[in-house]
């Protein structure tokens, strides 16, 4: 169990059996009253957050997590197959886990995995990916600094948005943390 | 290194602003007649209050309030005193803390938490205009009214009137941009202050709180040493049932209440916290060069 004064940044913590990161802290003391520690904690299984503010007697959860370094494989179904690199078990992840980040899957792409419980609750890839584009409108020679963009997409039917001046069949890099284009790597 | 060079410069503007407040305060109390003491920063037994954590040392522990001696010189029969210094809070740590600070504390002879509250408002106003309005008054029962929708005069609950204050009394405060005087807590409450003669549910004591900063906290002093012996057995006891050291009890200023301490009002004001908030800054990180 973790006391209040543990609390900080970035801190993983157990509330009703879900794990929860602390996003914000704030330590917070009338002069002659008891110390309180403010949080706003999100909840890492659904991305929903909420303040919550702790008393220094207050005793908090830690969570059973553990991190597993693991290489994608294929998909099945709305499963998404991965493998232990120590132990070459197989693990299907859903979807659901993976949100819009199961069209940033490659092939034997290495991957960190968040298990809660022994169950995945999250994973995280390479900052990036390196994409064609197979289909947008023609590209557009013209003013580089403008915010103008069009819609393109990649191969699984992923769109984003990029400069006009992109064409099909560039090579682009895709952000996997915001699922946005990053800047072009090579042209088509 | 380099970034501590350039860190210790930007502080400048801030540093100097906080000297010319302790400057303002000296010429302040000169001017009245208070005489400048220094009392032990290292003491045998700091006062025992519940939320309040002595940082110790090998042989005692550092103060964290200079109230125990400065009383002691009140009951010799000195009048007018203050004294600038440091104190200690083991574990207070944030924005608005640090667990050494500066802090000012004056007491008057003959005076109550409303003489006091006039020289606060002297003070203030002497080191900069802006203190210069009308401030609000509210008491507890009327901002716990307003602000948490109960009473906690009526009915005291230490944990929710410590969580409302914090959750729903100070943030209104905030709202507010003249200073406002928050009066007259609980008895439960009343730490070191006297009960109101005419209606004991209540203490004197008023907090001071600008731009939703707590600054300063003063009271009619507690005189009576039955009443404080009380009150520091509670604390004892509160802070057993908490888990926290308890502090060997005073006897030398336990002593001086019961050879007798004169009516007087005194206050305890955050220096540091008043030069920042002064200086538009949140936390004490912009004037405390070493955090």
């Amino acid at each position: 169990m973790y006391t209040a004064s543990d609390l900080r940044k970035g801190l993983k913590i157990e509330e009703n059996g879900d794990p929860y990161v602390v996003t914000e802290f704030q330590f917070v003391k009338p002069g002659k009253g008891q110390a309180l520690y403010r949080c706003r904690i999100k909840n890492i299984k659904t991305g929903a957050s909420f303040e919550k503010t702790y008393r220094s007697v207050d005793k908090i959860g830690k969570p059973n997590l553990e991190e597993r370094e693991m290489i994608y494989s294929h998909p099945e179904g709305d499963q998404y197959v991965f493998m232990d690199k120590d132990s070459y078990e197989q693990f299907p992840i859903h979807a659901d886990v993976l949100g819009d980040q199961r069209y940033f899957l490659i092939d034997d792409m290495e991957v960190s995995v968040l298990f809660h419980n022994d169950l995945p609750i999250e994973v995280s890839l390479p900052f990036f990916i390196e994409k064609e584009v197979v289909d947008t409108e023609p590209g557009v020679r013209g003013d580089t600094a403008t915010n103008v963009t069009k819609p393109a997409k990649i191969d699984n039917g992923y769109e984003i948005l990029v400069p006009l001046f992109i064409n099909q069949g560039d090579i682009v890099r895709i952000d996997t943390r915001t699922g946005k284009y990053a800047d072009r790597v090579s042209k088509g | 290194m380099g970034s501590e060079r350039e860190r210790l410069q930007a502080m400048q503007p801030a540093l100097l602003h906080r000297a010319r407040v302790l400057q303002g305060i000296r010429r302040f109390f000169a001017e009245r007649d208070f005489l400048e003491v220094e009392t032990p920063v290292h003491v045998a037994a700091p006062a025992q209050e519940t939320h309040i954590d002595a940082e110790p040392t090998e042989s005692g522990y550092l103060r964290t309030s200079p109230e125990l001696h400065m009383k002691r010189m009140l009951a010799a029969g000195y009048e007018r005193i203050y004294q600038l210094g440091p104190c200690f809070r083991r574990g207070e740590r944030g924005a608005l803390h640090h667990p050494e600070f500066c802090m000012l504390e004056w007491y008057r002879a003959g005076t109550d938490y409303l003489g006091i509250l006039e020289d606060t408002r002297a003070l203030l106003v002497s080191l900069d205009s802006v203190f210069d309005v009308v401030w609000k008054r509210v008491t507890v029962e009327q901002a716990f009214a307003q602000w948490a929708g109960w009473n906690p005069v009526e009915t005291y609950d230490a944990d929710r009137f410590d969580l409302d204050l914090v959750e729903r009394v100070e943030p209104a405060l905030a709202q507010f941009s003249e200073p406002v005087i928050l009066t007259d807590y609980p008895a439960e409450a009343g730490a070191l202050a006297r009960l109101k003669p005419g209606d004991t549910r209540v203490a004197e004591r008023w907090e001071l709180y600008w731009k939703g900063v707590e600054l300063a906290n003063a009271y009619s002093e507690l005189t009576d040493a039955v009443e404080q012996d009380r009150r520091f057995e509670q604390a004892a006891q509160e802070r057993t049932r908490l888990g926290k050291p308890v502090y060997p009890l005073d006897q030398d200023f336990m002593d001086a209440l019961r050879a007798g301490l004169p009516p007087c009002g005194g206050i305890a004001l955050g220096v540091d916290r008043l030069a920042m908030t002064l200086f538009n800054a949140t936390s004490l990180s912009a004037l405390l060069p070493f955090r």
